[in-house]
């Protein structure tokens, strides 16, 4: 597998979806997953899987010796395996730069030169491709895609990509030529297409003009919550309700529904006080329109959490709420859901085909976003009600289910 | 001989506008006219009136052989009256026939019967009435709504004067029984219990035009021979279904109305009669008591209640408006009551029900409604205000015993005040000069005032 992201050190939902869809495919017993990623910190979870960074992997032959490499990263990488990748460099890369191993510097996140990180990747996938012993290839995002491609040319087996999301996602149409060159060129050369929902399939059939028989969906799941989350006390200062948005305030987001919402319901009760938690270009914009509509002394913004505050913001509050414009899938619901949140979701948001015991509303529309939020803080049969049944539905939403779908697509590629 | 028994159902809810919270104290007409009208027009024009105007040229053509019963809810004859009023018309033409009975049933198509008792007896004496003034005739047998029964319920119809009455034959409550026998309550031996065959009615009501089923397509003889071939000693046959079965959910061109046309025909070539229900308890004696300790119903495949009060959501809609009966009852305001009437209907509670996340086409079919929390949010928002309305009239910190009390003073003082009125009318006309005395009088009619102010109030608020 192709990766960008692996917990713990991740930037998006990119990261959590790759670690709960190998660790649920994990459990069947006879599946080895080798994942790679551009650059590993040494502190990833390898029980399940084996992580191979493009940033250890060698495209310049150099002698070391062992203990150098035991030294430089014995704590998660054996020696023998850069041995047997250096044993695999297929061509000569010595007008690149590399560092005193041959191996490209990778920084692991979207750097400006994010094409260029891209392309090294590619590489690197030729010489792990070449050592490495497996049945399918299997690419998680664009930025991957061109690796996936790469590794099945050279060894024929079937590439399946995984999108967890388009560029029409993140750009809402206004769409980047070159990543939706890489993206188009994924899927074209893709043996088979995994979509993270119905409504991301959709884009891909009818924008990237992929045929509709190679592209199926499998819905994203979530980890089930770990002891250390569950113990976190909320915190509760006031008798006041509290509704929650948490997430990047971007356009894709759709926070400014919010910020109108909040507005109707604080004309008809003063009980309620609303959270913006989360940073993005739109941020500063929020602020002055809640400022604007007089609501500033009900409306917080505390910023971007990581973390546990994640789980005490989420646990402290009464409703939860993702007004997404466009959403492949969106994790975040789920996890409040876990924590016993009720949660509001958008309509255009890829979870909402899979969610029962949520309140769906379109994104524009600010009345049925207020309705929803009074009637959770208001009646208490429906918080009651879509706390627990929301729990216990997203309790049975598991990734060993999503793995073995993923297990299904894979036989069929391979002809089984 | 065996009897065929018809009962048709014809119930249409006053759907609510979308109402949202903000709306709460300041718009007071909850329902959504537009949708209500289209529905009912419709139905009327695709179903109940061609589907009359069958039963009325069979009536004539077979003698007065065809016997048939009907059950209309109370608030859809008001919609009928308001949005297809021919239909009202059609209706009393076949009444008048004397080969249609109407039952008795909830005016609101409520769940009362297992809510509130005094609620249940007062719209089943509203209902009565209702259709007495429209047709002329008093209901004698009685269903519940949804065909909700228990022994528990027996004894308030018993004691209503009803001496027939109909509910479902659950598999849950039968076991073994036939439905095709009449029974009589376990409590109340005089209470004759009529049970729908379940397997024929559904027949009609639900496979007639599937294609897929083993037995399409099912013709008049086909069917008539399936209840003739039935043992000898089970004696009746109750069909009990939704009116609309006749041309909307069974389509006209499924053939529906052509299959009861010939029904009667077949069916008497075959010795066998139609009854109406009442009919059916007179003449038939009850093979033994049947006891239902819980209520059951007709719907989905637990016919039990919990399409309707199965989840916390409906049962926290159905106790918040059953909090404030009393209240209400003790009000005059006709617009109050009358909606405190609609807010009663049961299909507001299905739409709230969440067996439709796993069985969903039914229920999507009816609701109109996304989901049923939608439902809920908006029949709650609806709710508020009229308990707002409600709390407006008589504030709740009076509690009821002491308001009725003040109520009957008021009562008792407009009784005194009219009698000492016309006093006053004698006294002047027998002599001018005693015209004093009538000062007093007036100034004991200011109660009268403050206890009716919002009669007026609410008049010009109804919309048409």
């Amino acid at each position: 597998m192709f990766g960008w992201e692996f917990p713990p050190h991740i930037l998006g939902g990119l990261g959590t979806a790759s670690f709960g869809l190998t660790r649920g495919m994990a459990l069947q017993p006879d599946m080895d997953i080798t994942f790679v990623i551009p650059k590993p910190h040494g502190d990833e979870d390898q029980s399940f899987l084996k992580i191979i960074g493009a940033c250890n992997t060698p495209v310049v032959w150099r002698d070391i010796d062992w203990d150098t490499l035991e030294k430089r990263f014995g704590s998660y990488m054996s020696p023998q395996q850069y041995y047997d990748l250096r044993s695999h460099i297929y061509a000569d890369f010595r007008y690149l730069y590399t560092n005193d191993l041959g191996c490209i510097e990778f920084s692991g996140r979207y750097p400006d030169n994010l094409l260029e990180e891209i392309n090294n990747y590619s590489i690197c996938a030729g010489v792990i491709a070449r050592t490495e012993e497996f049945d399918i290839i299997h690419s998680h995002d664009w930025l991957t895609y061109p690796a996936g491609i790469h590794a099945k040319s050279v060894t024929g087996k079937p590439l399946v990509i995984h999108v967890h999301a388009t560029d029409f996602d993140r750009s809402r149409g206004n769409v980047n030529p070159d990543v939706y060159r890489i993206e188009k060129d994924g899927m074209d050369n893709a043996d088979h297409i995994i979509c993270v929902s119905n409504l991301t399939r959709n884009t891909v059939i009818n924008n990237y003009h992929q045929d509709p028989a190679k592209v199926s969906t499998v819905h994203n799941a979530v980890e089930p919550v770990s002891r250390e989350i569950e113990e976190i006390e909320p915190i509760r200062h006031t008798q006041q309700k509290i509704v929650t948005f948490l997430g990047r305030i971007t356009m894709q987001k759709g926070p400014e529904y919010f910020v109108e919402a909040a507005y109707r319901v604080l004309q008809k009760t003063d009980k309620v006080r609303f959270v913006m938690a989360g940073s993005g270009d739109m941020m500063d914009a929020m602020i002055r329109l809640a400022a604007k509509r007089g609501i500033a002394d009900k409306f917080h913004f505390p910023g971007f959490q990581k973390g546990k505050q994640v789980y005490t913001m989420l646990k402290s509050s009464d409703v939860y709420i993702m007004p997404s414009v466009s959403e492949p899938f969106g994790i975040s619901p789920l996890e409040a859901m876990q924590v016993g949140v009720p949660s509001i979701i958008s309509k255009q948001s890829g979870c909402a085909e899979i969610l029962d015991n949520v309140i769906k509303t379109d994104y524009w529309d600010i009345d049925a976003i207020a309705d929803a939020i009074y009637s959770i803080v208001t009646y208490p049969a429906m918080y009651k009600y879509l706390r627990e049944q929301g729990k216990a539905e997203v309790d049975e939403i598991k990734w060993e289910y999503a793995g073995q779908k993923v297990r299904k697509i894979y036989d069929q590629v391979l002809g089984r | 001989m065996k009897t065929i028994c018809f009962y048709f159902q014809i119930h249409q809810p006053f759907r609510l506008k979308r109402y949202r919270f903000f709306d709460i104290g300041e718009d007071h007409y909850y329902y959504d006219d537009f949708t209500n009208e289209q529905i009912m027009q419709r139905v009327a024009a695709s179903s109940f009136l061609p589907a009359n105007e069958l039963l009325l040229e069979l009536i004539k053509a077979h003698g007065g052989k065809l016997r048939v019963a009907f059950s209309i809810s109370g608030v859809a004859l008001d919609q009928l009256e308001q949005y297809a009023p021919e239909v009202i018309e059609s209706f009393q033409a076949l009444a008048k026939t004397g080969c249609v009975e109407l039952l008795a049933e909830t005016y609101a198509h409520s769940l009362s019967s297992v809510m509130d008792e005094d609620e249940f007896r007062l719209q089943v004496k509203q209902q009565q009435k209702h259709i007495e003034r429209l047709f002329g005739v008093k209901p004698k047998a009685f269903r519940n709504t949804e065909l909700i029964y228990s022994d528990e319920i027996g004894d308030i119809i018993y004691s209503l004067g009803f001496k027939t009455v109909i509910t479902d034959g659950a598999k849950a409550v039968l076991g073994w029984k036939s439905p095709n026998f009449v029974y009589q309550s376990a409590t109340n031996p005089n209470l004759k219990i009529l049970l729908k065959n379940n397997k024929l009615s559904d027949d009609v009501a639900f496979r007639f035009s599937n294609y897929d089923w083993s037995e399409y397509p099912l013709t008049a003889d086909k069917f008539i021979d399936w209840i003739a071939r039935t043992p000898d000693n089970e004696q009746v046959v109750n069909l009990f279904m939704n009116y609309e079965t006749f041309g909307n959910l069974q389509p006209r061109e499924s053939g529906i109305f052509e299959f009861l046309r010939a029904l009667p025909t077949f069916a008497l070539k075959q010795g066998i009669e139609f009854l109406t229900p009442s009919e059916v308890a007179l003449k038939l004696k009850a093979v033994g008591p049947i006891s239902m300790p819980n209520p059951i119903s007709w719907a989905d495949e637990e016919n039990d209640l919990s399409s309707w009060m199965g989840n916390d959501l409906q049962r926290e809609a159905l106790n918040k408006l059953y909090s404030v009966s009393e209240r209400v009852r003790l009000c005059k305001d006709h617009r109050l009551r009358q909606d405190w009437n609609y807010l009663q209907t049961s299909d507001h509670f299905f739409y709230m029900s969440t067996k439709q996340f796993t069985d969903g086409g039914l229920y999507k079919y009816f609701s109109p409604y996304d989901s049923p929390f939608d439902a809920f949010t908006n029949y709650m928002n609806v709710l508020s205000d009229f308990m707002e309305r409600v709390e407006a009239q008589y504030p709740s910190t009076v509690d009821n015993e002491e308001l009725n009390s003040l109520l009957t003073t008021i009562e008792n003082q407009e009784k005194t005040i009219a009698s000492l009125e016309k006093e006053v009318r004698q006294l002047r006309r027998s002599g001018g000069k005693t015209a004093k005395a009538a000062k007093p009088a007036k100034a004991a009619a200011k109660p009268k005032a403050v206890a009716k102010p919002a009669k007026a109030a609410a008049k010009p608020a109804k919309k048409k």
